[in-house]
């Protein structure tokens, strides 16, 4: 059976999904099943059966994917950018789940998805800065 | 006060990254295209006997070097030639290509590599895959009569003499492992033919340096030959040379075939088979006067370099000239051997060689300390160049030396003096601190006899300026901070300048991205080239202005004694690992990380920012966590599972702090950045290690095991210092 990856990508043309080591280590391919954080390059398409699957394609466009998108941009979370969509994809899941997070809550929500560029220093200053803007902003 | 072009500004690459809009080669679509798969040898080395080629399933292709066109050469011309594109009868690593498979279904493709690899037969013979297995040529050299690739000597002063009339002499010898890049996009391009070209899109930090590699292999003009790069998801050094290995295969396929093939490879194939950094053993003598004062360093560094020579020359040369750290000896001889194995050549990784010639150098003289009862950082301060200073190779230091203000300042914000102190010897807790330099741009005549940089900046008919270079974003901010110098010059905002022509038949050749020279070599040229054009913005219709490198006439370098000024400039640094280690698992928890450099001066504050970060990131990774082993030619760790990078959860955060020192032929002052910031992280982890289990170290990575049999083994340097004090810490000095 095809993964779910290739059927998003090629067939859909979802290709903010990454493909960065197709087993399930890396998490640029992350997205959401049913709101949970999922790699798709192990999850064959049938696994996905009847489920709500969300990519960045769609988080990006309402109002916390653009302050995601704001906070990865902002403080220099961005190098090469290859595991940027799938950590923008794992953020959502973790604000959803805990819109105030501590910098450690913020280190061990984002630690299935792999950067060699940025030493994920300024990757947790942006999930702060679009936290406290989430909140800032839904009061 | 800092220079207004220091302030951070938004990366222009940032937002169409993070909303995931930026395509890289495997997002683009080519019509009619067909995939690829290296077939390759199942062997370290032999001779291949019988292929067996099996039958192929109808429009799938076998390419081999029987499909090279008459003119062309089978080879992946890097410096040498040696590197065959597809081996013919000889095999000399494990995974060597021997042919491409090409069809329309990458399953098909995957069932008939399967089948293609097992079908060929070898005549096998043994192979040499460790750098002593290498010299003492197991099996018979792989490489000429003495398996050397190079074999170098540089020499200062009267070392024999002085180490004769030393009053004592210390030895030591240090190992360094394999790091793997692990970019996060796999090495990928598409091969196809437009305009009547072969034209190569690909993820690539050096455009020209796969230009030139195909079209030495199709025999073809390089004008003839267009190479497009495509954003590239990570490099570090990987995506310099081994993306030759990947085009010139499939350039020879789209030759024949005449579709748009694509290869990508799965990140198993890349851990196993792409160039990894070289592993190295250094040995040192060291001859000490009666004051104890060092006055003779004798130097043997070998590297793995792997089945064929790449870049090892000259990763060696920084090496050698990295040796020495920042210290100045007044009696010096390096001898640098490069070793074939029958390993997958080694090249280019941040640092090309100064890290493997730091980590020995600065370990070195923790251990001399000890020897002598000296603390180390006054051993090292007592030695420290300065302006004026000769250097190892009888060049000059012509900038001012920052490192004093920039130690003083790292032992302030670490609480460095205090920790060394109260965390005694093999208590658990230790403190390092290292220093260093890594010099800006290629070694010795790189810049002004090999690569002669050229740029232009088009003056477009609407006003805009673009930049024609050939230096390329690969993560590194090169799109912004280039934007930013010649913005500046012109003082117009930096989102009004264009820079987004990265294919080779458009734009002249300014070198490679590699060996912190963007900013420091290609960028001085744009701020040049710029000054060209101020004023000139608002003349109707288009024209361009060019800037060539020259050499600054106060630098001289001699290829053959490797004598004189190896570097133009040099970017320093002074780094501090603050580490726990498990007194029952040996796990080294790191505490603490402070750093401060100068880089001349920072183009982009957050674009440094990121580059030290990541760089001690990374630093750490080669320094304990990262374990790749070698078994009989093959990686023992070959998925992300096994092969483990930091996680956001392995580290602290890293403080840092930048000390201006304007360099004259830097753009606004700016010198490189992009490898010292990751030189220094192993030494200091080191040595502060070293304390926390009180014993000396001499390999990376530093594992759990490894320091259990250091704390445990027969061969056990006890350090006989006592402890001095049992103060507790006190709360240390945040950073300015």
């Amino acid at each position: 059976m095809r993964r779910l990856l290739d059927v998003l990508r090629e067939d859909c043309g979802l290709t903010a999904i990454k493909e960065g080591c197709g087993e399930g280590e890396c998490g640029a391919c992350a997205i959401l099943i049913d709101g949970r954080v999922v790699d798709s390059c192990i999850l064959p398409v049938g696994a996905a059966q009847g489920r709500e699957i969300e990519t960045l394609e769609s988080i990006r466009e309402t109002a916390r994917g653009r302050l995601i998108v704001d906070g990865l941009s902002r403080g220099g979370g961005v190098q090469c950018g290859f595991c940027t969509p799938g950590i923008a994809v794992t953020i959502e899941a973790l604000l959803r789940e805990n819109p105030n997070p501590s910098e450690y809550e913020i280190r061990d929500g984002i630690s299935g998805n792999l950067c060699r560029c940025t030493g994920y220093q300024q990757i947790v200053e942006g999930v702060l800065y679009t936290a406290a803007e989430t909140r800032e902003r839904s009061r | 006060m800092r220079h207004k072009i220091t302030r951070e500004v938004e990366r222009v690459d940032a937002r169409i990254k993070s909303r995931g809009e930026l395509p890289y080669l495997a997002d683009y679509e080519f019509e009619d295209r067909l995939y690829a798969r290296v077939v390759r040898s199942r062997v370290a080395r032999g001779t291949i006997t019988a292929r067996n080629t099996p039958a192929l399933p109808e429009h799938y292709h076998y390419i081999t070097a029987d499909d090279i066109p008459p003119e062309g050469k089978n080879c992946v011309r890097m410096i040498q030639d040696d590197w065959p594109a597809f081996a013919e009868h000889e095999v000399r690593y494990y995974g060597e290509p021997l042919g491409l498979l090409v069809g329309p279904d990458r399953d098909t493709l995957a069932q008939l590599v399967e089948q293609f690899e097992s079908a060929v037969e070898y005549r096998e013979h043994e192979a040499a895959v460790t750098i002593d297995e290498g010299l003492a040529l197991k099996g018979g050299p792989v490489h000429g009569s003495d398996n050397l690739f190079a074999d170098l000597h540089t020499r200062k002063g009267d070392p024999e003499g002085a180490l004769k009339r030393s009053a004592r002499v210390i030895e030591r010898e240090f190992r360094t492992a394999y790091q793997e890049h692990v970019y996060i996009e796999p090495q990928a391009l598409v091969g196809t033919r437009e305009n009547g070209m072969v034209t190569i899109y690909i993820s690539t930090q050096c455009p020209f340096y796969v230009r030139k590699a195909v079209s030495t292999a199709l025999g073809l003009p390089p004008d003839d030959v267009a190479v497009v790069q495509t954003a590239t998801g990570g490099g570090f050094g990987g995506k310099e040379n081994y993306p030759d290995v990947v085009a010139v295969p499939v350039a020879i396929a789209v030759a024949k075939i005449d579709r748009p093939i694509e290869l990508i490879l799965d990140r198993m194939e890349d851990l196993k088979y792409t160039s990894k950094r070289h592993p190295s053993r250094v040995r040192y003598r060291v001859g000490l006067d009666e004051t104890e004062r060092i006055i003779a360093v004798d130097v043997d560094m070998v590297l793995e370099a792997g089945a064929y020579e790449s870049s090892s020359r000259v990763v060696l040369q920084r090496g050698m000239f990295s040796s020495n750290s920042v210290y100045e000896f007044p009696n010096v001889h390096v001898r640098g051997r490069a070793v074939a194995t029958n390993n997958v050549p080694s090249d280019a990784f941040r640092g090309f060689g100064a890290p493997q010639g730091l980590f020995a150098a600065e370990m070195l003289m923790t251990q001399i300390a000890r020897v002598i009862g000296l603390d180390e950082l006054t051993l090292k301060q007592q030695h420290l160049l300065k302006q004026g200073s000769p250097t190892l190779t009888n060049g000059r230091i012509y900038e001012e030396v920052k490192l004093p203000e920039m130690l003083e300042h790292v032992r302030r914000v670490s609480g460095y003096d205090h920790k060394r102190a109260a965390y005694g010897l093999g208590l658990g807790r230790g403190i390092g601190i290292s220093l260093f330099k890594h010099g800006s741009a290629f070694t010795g005549n790189g810049e002004q006899e090999i690569i002669k940089a050229r740029v232009r900046i088009r003056k477009r008919a609407d006003g805009r300026p673009e930049l024609l270079v050939a230096n390329v974003e690969i993560g590194q901010g090169v799109l912004t901070t280039f934007r930013k110098i010649v913005a500046e010059v012109l003082d117009i905002p930096y989102s009004e300048v264009v820079y987004d022509n990265h294919n080779t038949s458009q734009i002249p050749d300014s070198g490679p991205t590699c060996a912190s020279r963007s900013v420091a070599i290609v960028g001085y040229l744009l701020q040049e080239a710029a000054k060209k054009l101020k004023g000139r913005l608002h003349e109707p219709g288009e024209f361009e202005v060019e800037q060539v490198y020259e050499h600054p006439a106060h630098l001289h370098w001699d290829a053959e004694s490797l004598n004189g000024d190896a570097y133009p400039s040099y970017a320093w640094g002074v780094n501090c690992v603050e580490v726990e280690v498990d007194r029952v698992t040996y796990e080294v928890n790191v505490v603490g990380v402070w750093t401060a450099y100068d880089v001349g001066r920072a183009i982009d504050e957050g674009v440094i920012r990121g580059q030290i970060i990541g760089g001690a990131i990374q630093g750490l990774g080669y320094a304990g966590l990262e374990k790749l082993e070698n078994a009989r030619g093959r990686f023992l760790q070959h998925t992300m599972a096994d092969y483990c990078i930091p996680t956001s959860l392995d580290y602290p955060n890293v403080d840092y702090a930048l000390f201006d020192n304007p360099y004259p032929y830097g753009p606004f002052g700016a010198k490189g950045a992009g490898e010292v910031v990751f030189d220094g992280i192993a030494p200091a982890f080191g040595s502060a290690v070293q304390q926390a289990i009180g014993c000396e170290i001499a390999q990376l990575p530093l594992t759990p095991e490894y320091i259990s049999e250091r704390v445990h083994g027969t061969d056990r340097t006890v350090h006989t210092q006592r402890k001095t004090h049992t103060a507790e810490p006190q709360p240390v000095a945040s950073s300015p």
